[in-house]
């Protein structure tokens, strides 16, 4: 059974097709690259899996369940969460409530026995307080876990957004350009990262990235989009020799 | 740091000192200073609860004059005696559902938080669709829309003429008391992991979403919430000035309150609570100037609207040197109130 299945999926806006029949499907506990050059489509992509937009045709399946036009809270109570290009953290809360608010889908509480504080209430408190404090602790912001989200360096903020995404309990993680903006350093890091919440919390990752030793590092099959058509799809050494990609990055002589 | 068990007792200790300065004030005031002392406890209240929408949620919202009507009258009709109602109603006569009704104050006070909250649950689902100042547009017209309709509606509300003679049962009590019920229902609120979701809302839409909270379901509670609280400080308000009319509801009202959200912080509840306490008894402390003035040296005739003038700058100071509102989105914590305390003898020392 496959966890992620896009079938024809089309998003068109006025008289431009962003994304055009998109085909993927995404087995258990792979990590899967969504690459192509800018304004190909793969965040409208994204936003077409996590309900932001509401596809022209086309459907998503996950987990063989017809998910297409749900909301994207409800799509995230199914089990995918994610992560933004340009960063979208809630920037004036901690980095502790941060985490916190996203297990919202998990409460059993509601409005009147938080206002009550009934025991119930408080032991739930208490155990969302820890898991994320774990959650923090796995991605090393735990020391940090008081300061306000936007006051974290660049880097951090990464880790924070996928603590966050961590915190809803996904089955499937979609990564927007994790590795946008870091050193070679810290995106050999990050390929480390990202293997080891994978086995950790036995997750199937789709991400977007323009990265190329990260995506060529990390994933294990690629799906390539230019001008919102999908020009080629296969392992990352496929990929790289896949005259149509060399085209669409480099352009032909 | 206080652990959590001092946090509590030292809370405690502060509602006991409290309740005694309730007490010793409400004993020894004039009636004056304790109009005005029971109108900044209404205040507190009407303030938190627009801070909740506006400041918490970030809905920007300007119709809170409307709820408040809902709930003075609300609670007006239920409440007067059968006598009085004929009186008030002399150019039409009033509804029969309502002429022989007389409640307890209690339960007419929560009915008009009700019946507020009704209202703004109706008007909450086409209106939040909207967003920021297109929001406050909408709401503003719906505020004014339910006055419009009060004026209009003689025999449910006697129409412009409005409601005399209510009986006056605001209290220091009753105002203080469910002000403070509301900073405790504000406070458990938005410091639980349901509430952080209205911060979360106001923070960032699509990420509050993507995080699995549903937006609507969420501004129209916390919309909700804010129209039943309007509703019974409206009908504290009612029962302390003891006359209402539509007039009394108009945008300027709402205004006040969003002036004491502002200056006091957006996002705070103790902002709220300081900044309904200074607007309150400074507007009514400068009315001085209204009148004339012997400085000595020289006489300033009386001007009214004087006060105005003075308010308005002073707004201005403030907003110029706190532009965040006097405590932008921070809160009274014992631990800060101890370290400033430190602070301020530590200096002394020196």
């Amino acid at each position: 059974m496959s966890v992620l299945t896009t079938d024809n999926l089309t998003m068109i806006f006025g008289g431009l097709t962003a994304v055009d029949d998109l085909n993927i499907t995404i087995e258990k506990n792979e990590i899967i690259g969504l690459i192509g050059p800018n304004g190909a489509g793969k965040t409208t992509a994204f936003n077409m899996i996590t309900g932001v937009y509401n596809p022209t045709h086309g459907r998503v399946r996950f987990e063989e369940e017809d998910i297409t036009g749900k909301r994207p809270d409800q799509i995230t109570a199914h089990g995918i969460a994610r992560t933004f290009q340009n960063i979208r953290l809630f920037k004036e809360l901690s980095v502790l409530d941060n985490v916190i608010i996203a297990n919202h889908i998990h409460l059993r509480h509601n409005l009147f026995s938080a206002v009550a504080r009934t025991p119930g209430y408080v032991k739930e408190e208490k155990r969302i307080r820890e898991r994320s404090m774990d959650l923090l602790a796995e991605v090393g912001l735990d020391s940090l876990h008081e300061a306000e989200a936007v006051s974290l360096p660049y880097g951090k903020q990464r880790r924070l957004e996928i603590a966050r995404a961590l915190a809803t309990s996904p089955k499937l993680l979609l990564l927007d350009e994790p590795a946008a903006g870091m050193n070679p350093q810290e995106s050999h890091e990050l390929m480390e990262f990202i293997r080891q919440i994978r086995t950790r919390f036995d997750l199937t990752i789709l991400m977007i990235e323009h990265h190329m030793q990260v995506v060529m590092g990390v994933c294990e099959r690629i799906y390539v989009l230019d001008y919102g058509e999908t020009i080629a799809h296969g392992s990352p050494e496929n990929i790289q020799n896949d005259p149509k990609v060399i085209e669409a990055y480099l352009g032909v002589e | 740091m206080m652990t959590k068990r001092q946090n509590i007792m030292y809370t405690l200790a502060a509602l006991v000192v409290f309740a005694g300065i309730l007490f010793l004030l409400d004993e020894n005031l004039g009636a004056y200073p304790k109009r005005i002392f029971i109108l900044a406890g209404i205040y507190v209240t009407l303030a938190l609860s627009l801070n909740l929408i506006n400041g918490f949620t970030g809905l920007f919202t300007l119709g809170h004059a409307g709820f408040m009507a809902v709930g003075a009258y609300t609670c007006a009709l239920l409440t007067m005696p059968p006598d009085l109602k004929t009186m008030n109603f002399f150019l039409k006569p009033i509804v029969p559902f309502l002429a022989n009704v007389q409640w307890p104050f209690l339960p007419a006070l929560l009915m008009g938080g009700v019946l507020a909250g009704v209202i703004g649950f109706l008007i909450a689902a086409p209106v939040l669709r909207l967003r920021d100042d297109y929001l406050a547009i909408a709401t503003l017209g719906f505020g004014e829309i339910i006055r419009i309709i009060f004026t209009n509606t003689q025999s449910l509300t006697n129409g412009a003429l409005g409601l005399k003679g209510l009986p006056r049962f605001t209290t220091v009590w009753w105002s203080w008391g469910i002000a403070a019920v509301t900073v405790f229902f504000m406070v458990n609120l938005i410091n639980s992991s349901y509430g952080k979701a209205f911060k979360a809302i106001r923070e960032d839409e699509v990420a509050a979403e993507a995080m699995g909270i549903n937006l609507f379901k969420h501004k129209v509670i916390s919309f909700t919430i804010g129209s039943v609280i309007a509703g019974i400080g409206g009908a504290l308000m009612g029962h302390l000035l003891g006359a209402i009319d539509p007039l009394m509801f108009r945008f300027l009202m709402t205004f006040n309150i969003l002036l004491i959200v502002v200056l006091g912080g957006i996002g705070s509840i103790t902002g709220s609570v300081i900044g309904a306490v200074i607007v309150t008894i400074v507007m009514e402390a400068l009315r001085v100037l209204d009148g004339t003035m012997h400085l000595g040296f020289m006489t300033i005739a009386g001007k009214p609207g004087m006060r105005m003038v003075i308010f308005s700058a002073l707004l201005m100071a403030v907003v110029i040197l706190y532009q965040k509102g006097l405590m932008g989105r921070n809160e009274f914590t014992w631990d800060g109130f101890f370290q400033r305390l430190h602070r301020m003898s530590g200096r002394k020392k020196r």
